[in-house]
């Protein structure tokens, strides 16, 4: 399965190869053009000749891990985040870093803690991962500085139609975009798996400028927060109820006629759509939407529990329902931005 | 000077909080198509004026937005939740009235807080004078956006509204675009977005490629009782920027501004404002860089819904945009 696949596999912000290589792998059949840009983007094309209005859809293949910046004396790994990490999370996880080695992340025994200390969560710089090692030299034998440590869920089935796993934010994406390249459309298409999106929206920026679509669908997976201790008012997006249309957020204001296209097109179509109802957070709707003399961008969601924590839960639902919204969106595409009928003719 | 002041009162009232511009876009492009050439929109929504002729590109910024809230949640009672859009005062808001966009008003309320400390965006709701969420869908639904309510008012030589920020820029845009003789050619750009970011701006300098750019924008005072410091206030005149948080003035600018202002006794005050940014800080960063400068209107009580400025500062200020247009630049 494939988002099965990609949830397993560990890429992070700059560090997004073997999601990358994946992701090529499956959709090479399916499309023209694959090429990977300087900052790392992976960028697929169909129909480049076809004329007609250019779309780019986008996903991004980072997910948020921790990176080792430090081995202390007697052998344990010091480490920040990369992307937003809620510290509160980490205390006695296991990662695997490079692939083969794994640790556990460490900190002060509850017995040994003072009073103090236990009221508040522990910060990042008190909190160490331990691989086993007996001494610096044993640990940098194993690990250089700059390597990355990847929570290890495996990803389940889980519950009613939910799946456990790590990294939906953005490996759902992924799977949908490359599912998407399967199918055909009536105009030029552009795929761009994008890379650094958690560390700051930055393969989108280079990707959008570069590409100039006319169009840009963003593919993402967001917060839900349909949890017990919280009023409805603050759920953001709940599981199970589709795909979640983004309104604001700190990077994107989206256009009202854009969100009553989606709208529209779902109810027609009797797909599930809910809104992003939290304004909180970005994607990478932020950079491409004001690229160059700027391109109308709009951004669907899989809603996920305990998102950028070491497991999230999505439901199955909103993730066929997101597929197939995205897929009827593609479709009228066409007729929302006014060409009436697309010239098939090749103008090479 | 013969301002048309009924007309800046139409304007500050027109409903447009940032993603929402196209009410004010239509009012501007009506009253301004007698003396353009062109009129587009673009894709995010800004209005562009342009008025040919064979000189520089020189590209006047002033935005169409105002701050206001953005409704996320209806609750059974009808009752909203609610987000702000800008650089809104959170404190502030309990009592005051807001419109949506399909017209309706209504209350900001607080739910009962413990302590005074617990008072917090989330407490706050804004109630529309219905008994159901049902009943609430018939006048908004979620994504829909709000104003506040802060009526056109002319105190002496003072005027109060709401969203003078930026319609005063706006307004001093039209009257110079009325007026001017200049040659040059003129991109007039009546901008989207600004207050969540500077985002019209920036995509539409990126397709303009100006030789020279200059917004007009309110900026802060400290003329009021134990204000923060700041040597602006109001009636002595234009601001020239000199610095925000978004920008710096070029020194070739500030002297050309204040050499023109000089020259023909244009009142005008040096504005170094600690906070906040404008257009300009997109503007001037776009491409390669644009030589960029900004008239701003020393306002009191920016964001709020009684903000207030003085007409001479206003006039100063059209005044020197025409002047400035005027001239040939050598910048």
């Amino acid at each position: 399965m494939l988002l099965k696949c990609l949830s397993e596999l560990n890429g992070t912000s700059g560090a997004e190869s073997l999601v990358r290589n994946f992701l090529r792998q499956q959709i090479e059949p399916f499309v023209e053009t694959i090429t990977i840009d300087k900052i790392g983007n992976l960028i697929a094309t169909k129909n480049r000749r076809l004329s007609g209005p250019k779309v780019m859809i986008t996903a991004h293949m980072d997910e948020v891990a921790l990176m080792v910046t430090d081995i202390t004396s007697d052998g344990y790994l010091k480490f920040r985040p990369v992307g937003g990490i809620d510290a509160r999370i980490l205390v006695s996880k296991p990662v695997r870093i490079n692939e083969s080695l794994v640790g556990v992340i460490g900190a002060k025994a509850i017995h040994l803690q003072k009073r103090r200390e236990r009221q508040k969560a522990l910060p990042i710089d008190q909190l160490y991962i331990d691989i086993g090692a007996k001494s610096k030299e044993e640990a940098s034998s194993k690990v250089k500085l700059g390597d990355y440590a990847y929570f290890m869920t495996k990803f389940e089935p889980f519950g009613e139609g939910l799946y456990k796993g790590k990294a939906f934010d953005d490996r759902v994406g992924c799977a949908i975009l490359a599912e998407l390249l399967q199918r055909d459309y009536d105009f030029p298409l552009v795929a761009a798996f994008t890379v650094q999106e958690e560390v700051g929206l930055r393969g989108a920026k280079v990707a959008a400028y570069h590409l100039a679509p006319d169009f840009a669908i963003v593919i993402e997976g967001t917060v839900a927060a349909d949890v017990s201790d919280r009023d409805e008012e603050g759920w953001v997006t709940e599981l199970g109820k589709g795909p979640a249309c983004s309104l604001m957020d700190k990077t994107t204001l989206y256009s009202p006629k854009l969100i009553k296209w989606v709208t529209d097109l779902a109810q027609q179509q009797g797909i599930p759509l809910q809104f992003r109802r939290g304004t909180s957070g970005g994607n990478d709707a932020g950079p491409i939407h004001v690229s160059k003399a700027g391109i109308p961008t709009i951004v669907l969601s899989v809603p996920c529990r305990y998102i950028h924590s070491l497991a999230s839960i999505i439901s199955e639902k909103d993730y066929a329902a997101c597929l197939n919204l995205v897929d009827e969106l593609l479709k009228d595409l066409p007729r929302m931005l006014g060409v009436s009928s697309i010239d098939k003719e090749e103008n090479v | 000077m013969d301002l048309d002041y009924a007309m800046l009162g139409h304007l500050t009232q027109i409903f447009g909080p940032s993603g929402s511009e196209e009410r004010v876009a239509d009012f501007i492009s009506a009253l301004l198509s007698p003396y353009c050439d062109e009129l587009k929109t673009d894709i995010l929504g800004n209005l562009i004026v342009m008025r040919h002729g064979t000189g520089k590109k020189i590209m006047v910024a002033t935005h169409m937005d105002e701050i206001g809230l953005m409704i996320t949640h209806i609750d059974k009672q009808g009752f909203l939740r609610f987000t702000p859009l800008g650089g809104v005062r959170i404190p502030y808001l309990v009592g005051q009235r807001v419109q949506l966009s399909k017209g309706r008003i209504g209350t900001i309320g607080v739910e009962k807080l413990d302590k005074i400390g617990d008072y917090k965006l989330d407490k706050l709701y804004l109630d529309i004078g219905v008994a159901s969420r049902k009943e609430a869908e018939q006048f908004v639904c979620i994504g829909e956006t709000a104003v506040f309510v802060g009526n056109f008012i002319e105190s002496g030589s003072r005027i109060i509204s709401k969203a003078l920020d930026d319609r005063i820029g706006c307004f001093v845009a039209m009257e110079a675009l009325k007026r001017t003789k200049s040659t040059h050619e003129l991109a007039f750009v009546f901008t989207v977005q600004e207050e969540i970011g500077t985002r019209g701006a920036q995509t539409a300098a990126y397709a303009l490629e100006p030789d020279l750019a200059i917004a007009v924008d309110v900026t802060l005072t400290g003329d009021t009782p134990k204000a923060h410091p700041m040597s602006v206030e109001l009636g002595s005149g234009v601001g020239i920027k000199v610095l925000d948080h978004s920008m710096i003035t070029s020194p070739q600018i500030k002297r050309w501004m204040a050499a023109v202002a000089t020259d023909l006794n244009i009142p005008f005050q040096w504005e170094v404002l600690e906070y906040g940014g404008t257009d300009s800080g997109a503007i001037h960063l776009s491409r390669g860089g644009v030589p960029s400068g900004v008239l701003s209107i020393p306002t009191r009580y920016v964001h709020s819904p009684a903000e207030m400025l003085d007409k001479r500062d206003v006039e100063a200020a059209v005044d020197l945009l025409v002047a400035l247009l005027e001239r040939p630049t050598e910048l």
